[in-house]
C-alpha cells in the first residue's frame, strides 16, 4: 500500500498552510468519486443527505475531539462515554415518551461533568490527559455494566429516537433531511464560529505553546478545561442521535475514540495542538465514513477491511506530514 | 520488592511443573465450498452430520425441563467421585461480557440457590474473556479445595492444557457450552451446536425468499469458534439452494454498523430477499434498517432475544428464531451434584435446542422481561423470577 | 506529544513499590478476614503468570515511551508472534529455535515498520502504531478462523508451565529481559541517547544524538519484546491465538503499567523497573479481586481510579521537587 505513491509528489500543489484543510479535500474528492463510478444513485440528494445524517455523530465527535487536541491534549474517553450515556438514557426512559426531553438535559449536563473532570484532572492535577481519559475510559466502562448488572435494561422513547432516526419529509429539492444532519449543521456552524472568536484563538495559541500562553495572561487550565467539556458536550449530543439511529447496546460508543482522533488527524490537525481547523477535522470523519460506505458498495471483504482502512490512514497523514513538514 | 518477600514466603524451592502429560490434539478436516468463499477451517463433516441429525432426534428426560434433557444418552460411570455433602462448587467462567451469560450466569447463580441444601460454597471466577487469565484462574481454583470444578472455556483449543491438568488433580470436571480437545471432563455439556444453528436460520431463509435471490449474511466477529460453526453450516445450505450471497460482512455486534452496512446493501443490489445472522445481537438493527429505508423486511433470521422476537410480532415479519439456550447454565449444576452422588450421568451430554417459530411464538414472548433478556433461559420455575433477571 | 509535559526532566525512585507492599498488605489482610489465603502456591503461581506476560510487553513499551513515542500495535504483534511461532513449529522440538527466529524477525520487522513511520514519515506515534495494527487485524482476521499451529511439547513444558519453586521460567524470562533492558538504559550510550531524545528531541540532535536511528531501534526492541510475549503465550495457550493480544487488552495495559511505574508519558524519565512494579501491581490487584470474588466491571473501575491516581501523585512530586 505504501508505495502506491511516491513520496515526492510529482504535481507541486501552491504552499499549502501547514494544517490547511487542501489534503483532506482532495482524498474526499478523491473517494466521492470512487463512490459515483461504482454507485451512481449514492450521489442523488436523498441518499447524500440520508448518508450525511447516519455519519452526523462521528462528525460532532471529530468536532468535540479537536478542540482538545488542538489545545495539546487527547480526549480517549469520549467511545466510552457514548456507551454510558446510551445506556443510562435507556434506562431512565424505560420507554416512557414524557421523559424524554429532561433525559436528554440530563445527558448534556452529564456530558459536561465528565468533560469538567477530564479537564480538572488533567490540568489542576497535571496528569497526562492520556492517562486521565484512559482512567476515565475504564472506569466510565465498569460503571454503566455495573449499573446495569451487564446488560442494558429499559429502552428508548419513539420520541428520544426520532433525532436520530427520523427526517423532515418532502422537502422541495432535498427530499428527505433528517434532523441529526440539521443538528449537525448548525452544531458545525457553531463549532466554526467559535475557532473564529477569540476563545479559538486563545484555545490554538495554547496547543501551540501553552508557555507563551501563560505569559501573555491566558489562563491556560481553564482554556484546556473548557476544551474537555465541549467534547463531553459534542459526546452527549453524538449519544442522542446514536441511540436514535440504532438503539440501546452496549456496543454504541465502541472505539468511537480511535475513530475521532484518527478523523482529526486525517483533517490535518497536529496531535500535540496548535495547528489545524476545525472543517479539517469534520471533512476527515466524513472522509473515514465515505470509506465505510465505498468498502460496502466495493463489496470489499469483511475481514480485509481494517488491512485496507490502516493503509489509507497510513499514507494519507504520511503524505501531508511529509509535505507540511518541509517548511 | 514486596513480590520477591511473597515468593519467600512460599520458600518451596523444588523444581515442578503444572504441565499436563498430554500435549493438545485435535485437527479439522476441511471441506470446499464454492461461491460464498472457501469453507472456515473449524467445518468438520462429521460433526455437522450429526449436528443435523440431532435436531430430529427425540430426547429422553422430563419433557418439561429441557435441560435435563439427553438426546442420544450414553452414560458413563461416576462411582469413584462419590462423595458425602454439602459440597463446595467452583466455576471457571470464560467471560460476562454480554447479554447471553449475563442471562446464563444468573439462571445458574438461581440454579445454585435453588440446591442450596447441597452446596455450601460456589465460587466463580470470570477470566473477563481472555486466556491468559482463564488458565490461571483454573490453577487458582485447583488450590482451593473444590469438590467439583465447572469450566465454561474461553477458546477451545488453548484452554485444553489447562483442563487436563484440572483432570490430573483428581476431582470431577464439567465442561459446558465450548467444549475443549480432551476427553478427560467426565462430561462436557452443549446444546446441539453451530451447525444446527445456522442449519436452521440459512435453510429457513433460503426457503421462504424467491429462488435465486439475494441474501446477506450478518456476522458478529470472524475467528470465534462457535460462530464459525454457524456460518459454514449456513453457507452449506446457501450453497446447495443455489441463493446468491450478495454480502458478508462482520458487524461486531454494533447496531449502528449493521444499519449502515444494511443501508448500503439495500442501496448497491435495490433489494435484499433475505438476511442471515449468526447471533440476535443485530437483529433489530438490520430489521430497522428495512423499515427506515422503506423497504419490506425480508425473510430472516434472529435470535431468542425478546427486542427481536417482539419486533417480529408487531411488524409480522417472516422470520424464525433458533436458539442456543441460556438453560443450558443450569445444567452443570445438576450434573455436578449428580457425579457427586455417584450417579451415572451422560457424557457427551447434548441438549435439545428448540427453534422459535411462528407457531409457537407466543409462548415465548414475555413482555414484562427487559429487551435484552434471552427467552429460552428455563428459568421461570428458579428462586427469585422475574426479578433477578430484570 | 511533548506539549503534554511541563514537567522537569527529573529522575525520581519509583514509588509504586509503596504501593505495591500496601496493596499486598492490605490485600493479604482483606482475603485472610474473607476466609481466604492470598499467598498459597497456586494463587502466586498464577500471579506471577499475568504479569510474565503484560510485563514482557511492558518492559518493550517504556523503551518507545521513554524516548517520547509509543506503541499501539503490541496487541495484534503479539497475536501475530503466537501464530507464526505455533504454526512454525507445528508441534516439533526441533523447529523451536527457528520458531523463535522467525518470529523475533517478524516482530522485528513490524517495528522497524512502525519506527520509519514514526521517524521518516513524521507520522504521530499514535496514528502511526494505530495504523499498523489495523494492517495486522486485517492480515490476521482474513488468514485465521481461530487457533492455529501447535506449539512443539517442550517449548509448552519449559516455558509455558516449568516453574522453580512458585516462579514460573516466563517470569524469570521477564527478570532476564529487565534486567538487559535496565543494562542498556542505564550503561550504554543508546539509553543514554533514548532518554536524551524523550526528554528533549532538539537539545538532543544539537548535541550529536541521532534522534531516529534511537527511536527506530526502541521500536524495533519494543515489537521483539511484544513477540516475545507472543512466544510466552504460544507456550502457555499450546497453539497460536489470533485475538490474544486484543483480548488481553495488551496495548492500552501495558502503557498503563508503564506510567504506573512512573515513567512519563511524554517522554525522558523513568525506567524499566518501575514498569515491573506497575505490571506487579496491576497482576497484584487481579489476585486480591479474584480471591475476593469482585465482579470484574467493578475491578475495572478501581483500575481505571489507580492508574489516575498513580499518576497524579507522581506529578505533585515531581512539582514540588521543581518548586
Amino acid at each position: 500500500m505504501q508505495t502506491v505513491q511516491p513520496r515526492s509528489l510529482p504535481l507541486r500543489l501552491p504552499r499549502m498552510r501547514p494544517g490547511g484543510v487542501l489534503p483532506i479535500l482532495a482524498i474526499l474528492a478523491v473517494l466521492l468519486v470512487l463512490v459515483g463510478i461504482r454507485q451512481p444513485d449514492f450521489l442523488a440528494p436523498q441518499s447524500l443527505m440520508s448518508f450525511l445524517g447516519r455519519s452526523a455523530p462521528i462528525i460532532l465527535l471529530a468536532a468535540g475531539q479537536y478542540f482538545v487536541i488542538v489545545s495539546g491534549e487527547f480526549d480517549l474517553s469520549v467511545g466510552s462515554l457514548v456507551t454510558a450515556q446510551v445506556v443510562v438514557a435507556a434506562r431512565l426512559i424505560d420507554s416512557d415518551p414524557s421523559r424524554t426531553w429532561p433525559v436528554v438535559l440530563l445527558l448534556l449536563a452529564f456530558g459536561a461533568l465528565v468533560g469538567l473532570v477530564n479537564g480538572l484532572i488533567t490540568t489542576r492535577l497535571r496528569v497526562p490527559s492520556f492517562i486521565t481519559t484512559l482512567g476515565m475510559f475504564l472506569i466510565l466502562v465498569g460503571a454503566v455494566y455495573l449499573w446495569s448488572d451487564g446488560a442494558p435494561k429499559g429502552g428508548l422513547s419513539e420520541e428520544f429516537r426520532r433525532f436520530g432516526r427520523r427526517a423532515f419529509e418532502d422537502v422541495p429539492l432535498l427530499g428527505r433531511v433528517p434532523y441529526a444532519l440539521l443538528v449537525l449543521v448548525v452544531l458545525a456552524v457553531a463549532a466554526v464560529l467559535l475557532m473564529r472568536s477569540d476563545f479559538g484563538r486563545t484555545l490554538v495559541a495554547v496547543g501551540d505553546n501553552p508557555r507563551t500562553a501563560e505569559l501573555s495572561g491566558v489562563r491556560v487550565w481553564r482554556t484546556r478545561t473548557f476544551a474537555f467539556i465541549l467534547s463531553g458536550l459534542a459526546a452527549a449530543v453524538a449519544a442522542i442521535l446514536l441511540g436514535g439511529y440504532s438503539g440501546v447496546s452496549f456496543q454504541a460508543g465502541a472505539g468511537l475514540e480511535f475513530g475521532a482522533i484518527t478523523a482529526v488527524v486525517l483533517g490535518g490537525v497536529a496531535l500535540g495542538g496548535g495547528r489545524g481547523a476545525v472543517v479539517g477535522a469534520m471533512l476527515g470523519a466524513l472522509t473515514l465514513e465515505l470509506l465505510f460506505a465505498l468498502m460496502n458498495f466495493y463489496g470489499v471483504s469483511g475481514a480485509l477491511r481494517s488491512t485496507v482502512q490502516g493503509g489509507i490512514i497510513l499514507l494519507a497523514v504520511a503524505v501531508s506530514a511529509t509535505r507540511s513538514s518541509s517548511r | 520488592m514486596a513480590a520477591i518477600a511473597a515468593v519467600t514466603v512460599l520458600s518451596l524451592a523444588a523444581c515442578a511443573t503444572d504441565e499436563p502429560a498430554a500435549g493438545p490434539s485435535g485437527s479439522a478436516s476441511a471441506a470446499t465450498g464454492s461461491g460464498t468463499g472457501d469453507q472456515s477451517k473449524f467445518f468438520v463433516q462429521a460433526d455437522y452430520d450429526a449436528e443435523l441429525a440431532l435436531l430430529d432426534a427425540a430426547p429422553t428426560g422430563p419433557a418439561d425441563k429441557p435441560w435435563e434433557q439427553v438426546l442420544n444418552p450414553t452414560m458413563v460411570d461416576t462411582a469413584k467421585f462419590k462423595k458425602a455433602g454439602p459440597h463446595k462448587i467452583c466455576f471457571s467462567n470464560a467471560a460476562l461480557n454480554n447479554p447471553w451469560r449475563q442471562v446464563g450466569f444468573k439462571t445458574m447463580q438461581a440454579e445454585v440457590e435453588a440446591q442450596k441444601s447441597r452446596i455450601k460454597e460456589f465460587v466463580h471466577v470470570d477470566a473477563e474473556g481472555k486466556d491468559q487469565k482463564q488458565i490461571a484462574d483454573i490453577n487458582d481454583l485447583l488450590g482451593k479445595g473444590c469438590d467439583a470444578l465447572i469450566v465454561s472455556p474461553n477458546t477451545t483449543a488453548t484452554l485444553t492444557p489447562a483442563v487436563e491438568a484440572a483432570c490430573k488433580a483428581g476431582l470431577p470436571v464439567v465442561v459446558f457450552d465450548r467444549g475443549v480437545d480432551t476427553k478427560c471432563p467426565v462430561t462436557f455439556i452443549n446444546p446441539i451446536g453451530g451447525y444446527g444453528f445456522g442449519h436452521v436460520g440459512a435453510e429457513f431463509v433460503s426457503q421462504k425468499m424467491k429462488p435465486g435471490g439475494k441474501v446477506l449474511a450478518l456476522r458478529i466477529l470472524p475467528g470465534v469458534d462457535v460462530l464459525e460453526t454457524r456460518w459454514s453450516a449456513a453457507k452449506v445450505a446457501f450453497d446447495k439452494a443455489k441463493v446468491d450471497v450478495v454480502g458478508v460482512e462482520f458487524t461486531d455486534g454494533d447496531p449502528a454498523k449493521t444499519k449502515k452496512i444494511v443501508d448500503d446493501y439495500i442501496q448497491r443490489y435495490g433489494t435484499i430477499d433475505g438476511v442471515w445472522m449468526d447471533a440476535g445481537a443485530v437483529a433489530v438493527a438490520a430489521v430497522e434498517a428495512f423499515q427506515d429505508a422503506g423497504k419490506p423486511v425480508p425473510p430472516m433470521n434472529g435470535e431468542d432475544q425478546l427486542d427481536f422476537l417482539k419486533i417480529w410480532k408487531d411488524k409480522k415479519l417472516t422470520a424464525i428464531a433458533p436458539t442456543y439456550p441460556t438453560y443450558q447454565w443450569r445444567t452443570p449444576i445438576i450434573a455436578a451434584l449428580r457425579i457427586l452422588d455417584g450417579q451415572q450421568v451422560s457424557n457427551p451430554w447434548k441438549l435439545p435446542q428448540p427453534t422459535v417459530t411462528q407457531d409457537n411464538l407466543d409462548q415465548y414472548l414475555d413482555a414484562g422481561m427487559p429487551p435484552l433478556h434471552y427467552a429460552m433461559c428455563g428459568c421461570t420455575d428458579l428462586p427469585g423470577y422475574p426479578q433477578r433477571w430484570k | 506529544m511533548s506539549a503534554l509535559s511541563l514537567l522537569p526532566a527529573r529522575r525520581s525512585v519509583p514509588g509504586v513499590f509503596v504501593a505495591l507492599t500496601l496493596t499486598l498488605a492490605i490485600g493479604w489482610l482483606v482475603v485472610l478476614l474473607d476466609g481466604g489465603q492470598l499467598f498459597n502456591q497456586s494463587t502466586t503461581v498464577s500471579l506471577l503468570h499475568v504479569a510474565a506476560g503484560l510485563g514482557l510487553v511492558a518492559v518493550g513499551q517504556t523503551l518507545v515511551i521513554l524516548g517520547g513515542s509509543l506503541d499501539l500495535s503490541v496487541a495484534y504483534v503479539i497475536s501475530l508472534s503466537t501464530l507464526v511461532a505455533a504454526e512454525t513449529m507445528n508441534g516439533s522440538d526441533g523447529a523451536v529455535l527457528p520458531a523463535i527466529g522467525l518470529v523475533l524477525v517478524v516482530s522485528a520487522g513490524v517495528g522497524l515498520l512502525n519506527g520509519l513511520l514514526v521517524t521518516r514519515f513524521r507520522v504521530n506515534a499514535f496514528i502511526a502504531t494505530l495504523g499498523v495494527g489495523l494492517l495486522l487485524k486485517g492480515y490476521l482476521d482474513n488468514g485465521y478462523d481461530g487457533p492455529a499451529g501447535t506449539t512443539a511439547p517442550s517449548l509448552v513444558q519449559a516455558l509455558g508451565y516449568q516453574r522453580v519453586g512458585p516462579v514460573p521460567v516466563s517470569f524469570l524470562l521477564l527478570i532476564a529481559v529487565t534486567a538487559a533492558a535496565w543494562f542498556a538504559l542505564s550503561r550504554t550510550r543508546f539509553g543514554h541517547h533514548l532518554v536524551a531524545v524523550g526528554g528533549d528531541p532538539e537539545v538532543a540532535r544539537l548535541s550529536g544524538v541521532r534522534n531516529d536511528r534511537v527511536l527506530v531501534t526502541a521500536h524495533v526492541l519494543c515489537s521483539m519484546c511484544a513477540g516475545l510475549a507472543g512466544i510466552y503465550l504460544a507456550s502457555r495457550l499450546g497453539s497460536g491465538a489470533p485475538r490474544v493480544g486484543t483480548e488481553g487488552l495488551y496495548d492500552l495495559e501495558s502503557i498503563a503499567a508503564v506510567v504506573i511505574g512512573g515513567t512519563a508519558l511524554a517522554g525522558g524519565r523513568g525506567g524499566v523497573i518501575g514498569t515491573v512494579g506497575g505490571v506487579v501491581l496491576l497482576a497484584s490487584i487481579d489476585a486480591i479481586f479474584n480471591q475476593l470474588e469482585v465482579d470484574a466491571f467493578f475491578k475495572q473501575v478501581i483500575r481505571g481510579v489507580i492508574i489516575i491516581a498513580a499518576v497524579a501523585v507522581y506529578a505533585r512530586r515531581a512539582m514540588r521537587k521543581a518548586a
